[in-house]
């Protein structure tokens, strides 16, 4: 590569503003401009290289357009049919109750094909840490109408609008888990702004704190974007959803968990 | 030397367990064992039956439709099965509750009342080892020794202390079984 | 430890043979007739005595899926159901085979379609040997005729399974499923600490990460994945046909038979023979990878064969294909529960060689 004239005298230690997580591989994401995935397998691969849980880690990857997150970060992945990988979780945390495991899923997946497993594992209280990105719409197989998607809301198989007498009501699954006794923490967050990203990194870090603590199942939504799906760009999207999808999905959490005495997870 | 029975009465008179006692016992006597248990929804609405089979050789089917013994429990169970006896072969059953007896002519018949003699020796529980021991009375194919060994294998540790109330009935049950009819 | 002798339910053979094989997990969802493997497993609560999990799933669905997340673990896994429960698990299975997971399914058939019956079927013939979820794989399937199999299929199932690294299943049915019969159990194996290098557990520093998958995208990478699998079916057919033969050698009459149907049929042999019809049976103990070879080489001296199984006729598909057109191949078959005595093949036989 060309070097651009003078830049070798800046590239110093005491100039370094950020460093990629050394759990982020080379591999470029298949993620279109200005979705939500890429920025939260950023922070979803600093906190487990911060919490130094990398050795005893193993994530579940759905069907969706976060399959392949198992080329981006560098840890052990299982694969799971679409909607099961609560199921999986369930069973590699009961197996190994030591490791961290955690679930990486959509809208569709979470909340269509795989309602009966994740309202399931939740009302088990199964250890484990579900991240659920809500964008409102199938990505991966191009736009089609998901649970989430909101009343009017044009996709692939709504073209008019989801006419919610017909097609149903957008439904807020995270809300029902957060009223089973078996969820410990349900927060609902966004990745599209710089304090919005902070606040996910600190969700997502107290969630493996309370799975060391062994206090149930952790429940994190991301409420997302999908500028090609939506047909906006990331500008557009990232405001559409201000406007749109936070007033339906407000963000917050839902449920903390009861502090115990010495259990407190460290925030910062 | 081959067995094969069928049990058939309600549930709660102790027919599955009559044939696990007799399967068991079977097993202490060397012999190969089948017990085959009806399992359909028949088994929520009130009526069980079972098929035992003691064999000295190695048993093809468990589930067959014609026995060497029916022992019989109730009517529901003798009008389906009297016709399953093979010629020459026996029926055994309880009269109590029983309007229609059994009317075949080429199979031997016995009656034994252990319904009405459990509750003379105030032992309803055991009224399921008194058709037994009216069945071994007529048909000796295990010794009651094996019998006894049997019980104590079949029966939780907690229950061993009744075996002695069962032995009394299985034996109770050989004094009572009457004929009715033998070819 | 010596071996012990019980009395046992073919089902709770399965659930004891689970415990002393040393499994790591069980997960199940209840149907009839194989309720009593969760229920013994959840009584016997080998959590406390070999740390077993047992895990009741929200549907046999989910259940698929843990074994397949524990079977992703490197662990002992098993999950049991009946035909119903097996068409929903079919998406799960094919995963796993597609991920190259050891596992162990077992069916305890009923009759179908549909709802059905509860009472003993053999009509998931074709679901168990020819794939049964999308895609194109195979199980290793075993077929127990006796509550001894039962249970020793259970260790031999496991050890299949991890040799290939494919999933195990055993196609048993309703009788052999809720009939109780003297049964030689095996001693309590450890559960084994070995974690197989696939396995995903964490990754530590001196290894790449792994990855549990059945996704390639890539034709070309997809097609050598399938041709792997190809090699591995005929290694297993090579190796592991498992079959047992009775009074073949001068037979003249062949009937073919596995599971209840292969002792009603050695009951048949017997009669027939009374009757100074030269009978014999091959009873296939495994039926992927099918007896083919065998069946093909005692077509040289038979005049004919007889497929009996409680179905409308499916393995009859793999005898005829193994006989090659050298003999007549028929069916006898009763279905909706119905296991046929032994009198009637006899009978059936008859016919067909009077027919013939």
């Amino acid at each position: 590569m060309k070097e651009v004239t003078g830049t070798k005298e800046y590239i110093k230690p005491e100039n370094l503003v950020y460093r990629k997580s050394s759990l982020l591989t080379d591999d470029i994401m298949h993620y279109c401009p200005g979705c939500g995935h890429s920025t939260t397998h950023r922070i979803l691969a600093e906190v487990i290289e911060e919490e130094g849980i990398v050795h005893d880690v193993i994530g579940i990857s759905p069907v969706g357009c976060s399959v392949f997150i198992y080329n981006y970060i560098d840890i052990d992945w299982q694969e799971a049919a679409h909607g099961r990988a609560p199921a999986l979780a369930t069973a590699i945390k009961r197996l190994l109750p030591d490791k961290y495991v955690f679930t990486y899923q959509g809208d569709g997946d979470l909340a269509a094909i795989g309602t009966a497993e994740t309202i399931h594992s939740c009302n088990r209280g199964e250890n484990i840490l579900i991240i659920f990105i809500n964008n409102g719409i199938y990505g991966m197989t191009g736009g089609q109408m998901a649970p989430t998607t909101l009343p009017g809301m044009k996709s692939s198989t709504s073209p008019y609008g989801r006419d919610v007498s017909t097609m149903g009501n957008p439904l807020k699954i995270t809300d029902i888990v957060a009223t089973l006794p078996g969820t410990c923490y349900v927060t609902r967050q966004s990745v599209h702004s710089p304090v919005n990203v902070r606040r996910t990194k600190k969700a997502i870090r107290k969630a493996f704190q309370y799975q060391k603590l062994n206090r149930g199942t952790c429940f994190i939504e991301i409420v997302s974007n999908c500028p090609s799906g939506w047909k906006m760009t990331p500008v557009q999207a990232n405001k559409w959803m201000e406007e749109n999808m936070f007033p339906y999905y407000p963000l917050g959490d839902l449920k903390v968990p009861e502090e115990k005495q010495g259990d407190q997870p460290k925030t910062e | 030397m081959t067995e094969e029975i069928l049990i058939a009465g309600f549930g709660g008179q102790g027919v599955l367990s009559m044939g696990k006692i007799m399967a068991y016992s079977g097993m202490m006597q060397d012999m190969e064992v089948s017990w085959m248990p009806s399992y359909g929804p028949e088994m929520r609405g009130g009526t069980a039956n079972v098929i035992v089979i003691l064999s000295s050789e190695r048993i093809s089917s468990p589930i067959i439709r014609h026995f060497d013994t029916a022992i019989i429990l109730n009517q529901q169970s003798l009008d389906k099965f009297e016709q399953s006896v093979k010629p020459g072969g026996l029926l055994i059953y309880d009269s109590n509750g029983i309007v229609r007896h059994p009317e075949r002519k080429d199979i031997s018949i016995f009656r034994i009342d252990a319904t009405e003699e459990a509750a003379k020796l105030q032992s309803s529980k055991t009224s399921n080892m008194i058709v037994l021991g009216g069945f071994l009375k007529i048909k000796p194919v295990i010794s009651m020794e094996n019998v006894i060994a049997g019980l104590k294998k079949s029966l939780p540790e907690r229950y061993h202390k009744m075996i002695p109330e069962n032995e009394i009935s299985l034996r109770r049950g050989g004094e009572i079984i009457r004929e009715i009819h033998k070819v | 430890m010596e071996r012990e002798l019980r009395l046992m339910k073919g089902n709770e053979a399965v659930a004891e043979a689970a415990i002393r094989a040393g499994a790591d997990g069980y997960f199940g969802y209840p149907i009839t007739p194989q309720s009593e493997i969760i229920e013994y497993l959840m009584e016997a609560n080998p959590c406390v005595t070999t740390g077993m999990v047992v895990l009741q799933a929200e549907s046999e669905v989910a259940a698929i899926n843990m074994v397949y997340g524990g079977a992703g673990c490197g662990k002992k896994v098993m999950t049991t159901s009946s035909s119903p429960g097996i068409s929903l698990m079919q998406e799960g299975i094919t995963y796993i085979a597609g991920a190259e997971l050891p596992c162990l399914i077992v069916n305890v058939v009923r009759g179908g379609p549909g709802l059905g019956t509860i009472q003993p079927a053999q009509s998931d013939y074709f679901q168990a040997v020819k794939g049964g979820g999308h895609g194109d794989y195979h199980l290793i399937v075993l077929a127990p005729a006796s509550v001894q199999e039962m249970a020793d299929f259970v260790g031999l199932g496991f050890e299949l399974a991890f040799k290939y690294r494919n999933p195990a299943m055993i196609l048993s049915d309703g009788a052999i499923g809720q009939m109780m019969e003297k049964v030689w159990l095996s001693p309590q194996k450890e559960r084994s600490k070995k974690v197989p290098e696939w396995a995903t557990t964490g990754k530590p520093e001196n290894r790449k990460r792994n990855i549990i998958t059945s996704l390639e995208l890539d034709p070309d990478r997809q097609e050598a994945f399938n041709q792997k699998l190809v090699a591995k079916y005929n290694e297993i057919r090579e190796k592991e046909v498992r079959l047992e033969e009775y009074q073949c050698e001068d037979a003249e009459y062949l009937l073919v038979a596995y599971g209840t149907s292969a002792r009603v049929c050695q009951k048949a042999v017997q009669l027939a023979r009374e009757q100074g019809i030269k009978a014999g049976l091959l009873r296939p103990i495994t039926l992927f990878p099918f007896p083919s070879k065998r069946i093909l080489e005692l077509s040289d001296r038979i005049k004919m064969a007889l497929a009996v199984e409680m179905s409308a006729g499916q393995m009859v598909e793999d005898v005829m294909l193994a006989v090659n057109g050298k003999v007549p191949v028929y069916h006898y078959g009763r279905m909706g529960g119905i296991v046929p005595t032994p009198d009637e093949v006899v009978e059936n036989l008859k016919e067909r060689i009077i027919g013939g």
